[in-house]
């Protein structure tokens, strides 16, 4: 007979109870909560009224909600691009160099462990009309002043720029460690049968590399649609709307317009849209990564 | 040959310009932080103070009362640490090292709850932080970072790298599994705990929604609160040297621990995604 004090069940229940508490308080409850929310009226007060649909079929009435939509979907479509191409070059870069690797990394690395806020504040005054540095390095080529952030045209590839520059170098070091992972006798042989770099890129290199590229992808997409703190600090969704993004429109509903059940609805259609982009990934994936067996 | 040496000094020249865009917005963030503010509206842009203060600091830590914020901020992020590397450990022992009924659902459920954007939690935790009478108090600020799925996730995966003949000598001279996991895998989970120690301090070092949401007073702000409602606080001109010697003292600390741990933080964060 074992005693109490040699089951494992016995111990598991101690050394999960911290965490099966709270995971479940405060994220599996929240999300269920969330969820009845979306088909309420509440402001916080009071308790919630249960209006059925209301809320889903007024967000869809809304154009504001598509101009969200529209402005959402650019956004993170332009900051994943630029962020895989470029943070892919910067790691072949890193992976072919044999000297200050580590200096570069560090260096590439120091926006992403710095805060989105400091971060904004930055690139505020980079920004900056009158006195900023870009407008500063145009006026040297002879192009006139831009208003970054508060012309319609500018604001939202602005709001992109800052994304980019924040993230590139966590895309870059998971892009590096897949490089290393690459078996060095493909590369050998490519070279050995006189392959061009250009043609060890495309016809090695970025195949094999092509599971880690399609993580590095789906994690920048789920990044970029929660974006909030650069909205937030540089352009506070405007100018007409053209920063307004969802995150930073569901935060607006519900500690600015104290609509916690049409937030909660908001909320849930950005899981579904994040939902379905890593599920389509998932399914598309089959066709193009390769994988090793 | 000649190809190739060409391609490496490209390749240098290419990193270098990039390492320039990248270092770029922390020199200037350094000159203004460092000029007296009547040299700030210069042209062209300061990339080297021409004389240096320490004045914008003094005045953004006493009036400003960044060192309020400094304090909170360290206090918020170093508790949240400390308890995420013991509840994470914790529950990471138990999905690797013992068997027991439900295991693999709980453990699906625990890795479910890290596909929903936290931004979903929002309203509700919010609400029940007015019921629970913590807004505004250090309790909402810290509790709901105790916990973390992702770190239960990368303990589980060290602890299984473990060899078995460690827990078996543990139970040969009589350890319980508290002594096991205490006395031996704890210690021995170093590098793991490391770096999930760094990800997670730099993480709540830089959060902003949540303590934007659960504090309203001045003396329970973060830096990243603080900093925001400082920008806001200008009206017509901003007080730019103020400004970035406030973003300097929130930047460095994070940049300092990340330089320190480096090695376990980067291995940390590429091992549970890349083999994955």
């Amino acid at each position: 007979m074992k005693t109490l004090l040699q089951k494992d069940s016995f111990w598991a229940i101690i050394f999960l109870f911290p965490s099966i508490i709270g995971i479940l308080v405060f994220n599996f409850i929240p999300t269920v909560v969330s969820f009845y929310l979306s088909f309420t009226k509440w402001n916080l007060l009071g308790s919630p009224k249960f209006v059925g649909l209301s809320n889903y079929s007024s967000i869809i009435a809304d154009p504001l909600f598509y101009k969200v939509l529209q402005q959402t979907l650019i956004f993170v479509m332009g900051t994943v691009f630029f962020e895989v191409i470029i943070s892919l070059f910067i790691a072949l870069g890193l992976n072919h160099i044999s000297n200050f690797k580590t200096l570069f990394r560090t260096i590439y690395f120091l926006p992403v462990v710095s805060s989105m806020v400091a971060v904004s504040i930055l690139w505020n005054w980079i920004f900056d009309p009158a006195f900023g540095f870009l407008n500063y390095m145009l006026k040297i080529v002879g192009i006139d002043p831009i208003f970054w952030l508060s012309d319609p045209t500018w604001a939202l590839p602005s709001i992109i720029l800052v994304s980019v520059w924040k993230n590139l170098g966590y895309s870059t070091v998971l892009f590096l460690s897949g490089l290393q992972t690459l078996p060095d006798e493909c590369l050998e042989a490519a070279k050995v049968d006189g392959a061009k770099p250009y043609q060890v890129f495309y016809k090695v290199i970025l195949p094999l590399l092509s599971p880690t590229i399609f993580l590095v992808t789906i994690m920048s997409f789920i990044n970029a649609f929660q974006t909030f703190d650069s909205v937030y600090i540089l352009t506070s969704g405007g100018p007409q709307n053209k920063t307004n993004l969802m995150v930073y429109w569901l935060y607006k509903n519900a500690f600015e317009f104290y609509n916690m059940g049409r937030a909660s609805a908001i909320a849930y259609f950005l899981f579904l849209i994040i939902l379905t982009i890593t599920l389509f990934q998932w399914n598309f994936r089959k066709r193009w990564v390769h994988y090793e067996s | 040959m000649g190809t190739l040496r060409k391609l490496d000094l490209l390749t240098y020249l290419l990193l270098i310009l990039g390492s320039i865009a990248m270092v770029l917005p922390f020199i200037l963030m350094c000159a203004l932080a460092l000029s007296p503010n009547d040299k700030v509206l210069s042209y062209p842009p300061l990339l080297f103070p021409t004389s240096i203060t320490s004045k914008n600091f003094n005045d953004v830590m006493a009036a400003g009362s960044f060192f309020r914020y400094f304090v909170n901020s360290l206090l918020i992020s170093s508790i949240t640490t400390a308890g995420q590397m013991v509840t994470c450990s914790m529950a990471g022992y138990a999905f690797a090292r013992l068997e027991f009924k439900a295991k693999n659902a709980i453990f699906f459920v625990f890795l479910s709850t890290m596909m929903i954007p936290t931004q979903v939690n929002l309203v509700p935790l919010f609400s029940l932080m007015q019921k629970l009478g913590w807004v505004n108090t250090y309790f909402a600020l810290i509790i709901p970072g105790l916990f973390s799925a992702f770190g239960i996730f990368l303990m589980r995966q060290y602890y299984l790298t473990l060899p078995k003949e460690l827990e078996d000598s543990g139970k040969i001279d009589g350890c319980t599994h508290w002594g096991i996991f205490w006395r031996i895998f704890f210690p021995l989970s170093v590098p793991s705990l490391a770096a999930l120690g760094i990800f997670s301090f730099i993480t709540s070092w830089n959060s902003f929604l949540w303590p934007l949401l659960v504090t309203n007073s001045e003396t329970l702000r973060t830096l990243p609160v603080g900093l925001a409602a400082f920008k806001s606080s200008f009206r017509e001109i901003t007080n730019w040297s103020l400004l970035m010697a406030g973003t300097l003292i929130s930047v460095v600390p994070a940049i300092i621990v990340f330089i320190t741990g480096q090695k376990y933080f980067i291995s940390g964060i590429t091992s549970g995604s890349v083999k994955g």
